[in-house]
């Protein structure tokens, strides 16, 4: 059996769609942004697999550039929560409806 | 063969700490199977030959990111449990396993109807920047080609961390009680007034 670029993609799928799932069955939002941390490094996955495949260090490149993102994204998110969890200890993801259409 | 078998040991720990992110009920173990879940992707990097991404992902993702979380959840004191089987939207777990059962039926479908192989151009061998055959050390090419083809890109990132450092100060900042606007959300919520923000120094 030989390992293929395939057996990464196939695996990146499955973890994106865990992700997914979270992403809409949690209601708390620190595991909602776990639950996108889990779909950012399925991406990862992808990236490197394919560079491998393509013998091109760019799937390596875009790796670091979502690294950042996501330690952007965590940053700004958590200090959401925090500023929201101030004013409403025991919010959830779904009580916070002010910016509904 | 050895390469198959490091594959799918990573796999199978990449897969359990994915679904125990998703299914545990305290946010901490979530926090703590997202570890295990980082560090399988880091040793499928180190399969692939992308050592310094691996050391990245554990010193940046493991390293800051979870502890990020971990500060957040237990500076607020927000570990509690969630109760899972509770569905304030009606059907939203039903809808989200169809969902979830649809993205990966395509994404699998994609994925193996596609099998013969990634259309692109492939680096010719052994010469070029950005050929990972190159006999350049892997951090030696990721730089040359980061600091050179993408150096706007990487600019750009420094922006970007700088403006997220501030907008993390700005959004944790204490403010004055009288400086807060009127809440917008109270209509939606049936909890009590929260005390003003002074109050907080004293637990």
């Amino acid at each position: 059996m030989e390992l293929t670029t395939n057996w990464y993609l196939v695996l990146s799928v499955i973890v994106f769609s865990i992700g997914a799932v979270g992403l809409l069955v949690r209601r708390n939002p620190l595991v909602m942004f776990m639950s996108v941390e889990l779909m950012l490094n399925s991406v990862n996955i992808t990236f490197v697999a394919l560079g491998a495949d393509l013998n091109d260090v760019g799937g390596q490149v875009a790796v670091f550039f979502v690294l950042v993102v996501a330690a952007v994204e965590v940053v700004v998110g958590l200090a959401l929560v925090v500023a929201i969890n101030r004013r409403h200890p025991d919010a959830t993801a779904d009580d916070l409806s002010v910016l509904r259409g | 063969m050895s390469e198959v078998i490091v594959f799918l040991f990573a796999a199978a720990i990449i897969l359990i700490g994915a679904i125990g992110v998703v299914a545990s009920r305290n946010p901490v173990h979530s926090a703590l199977f997202l570890v295990q879940t980082l560090l399988g992707v880091a040793v499928l990097f180190i399969l692939q030959d992308a050592h310094f991404l691996a050391a990245v992902q554990i010193m940046v993702y493991a390293g800051a990111i979870v502890i990020l979380f971990l500060f957040v959840i237990m500076l607020l004191g927000i570990d509690k449990t969630e109760d899972l089987e509770v569905e304030p939207i009606a059907g939203q777990k039903p809808l989200a396993a169809v969902l979830g059962a649809a993205l990966l039926g395509v994404g699998l479908t994609v994925v193996l109807v596609a099998a013969d192989g990634v259309t692109g151009a492939r680096q010719p061998t052994g010469v070029g920047e950005r050929a990972l055959d190159n006999g350049a050390s892997d951090v030696e090419r990721l730089g040359r080609v980061l600091f050179s083809e993408y150096a706007i890109a990487f600019e750009i990132t420094a922006a970007l961390l700088t403006i997220a450092v501030i907008g993390a100060v700005v959004l944790t900042r204490r403010v004055a009680s009288d400086d807060l606007l009127p809440d917008p959300e109270p209509a939606s919520f049936e909890l009590p007034p929260l005390a003003p923000m002074i109050d907080e120094e004293e637990h």
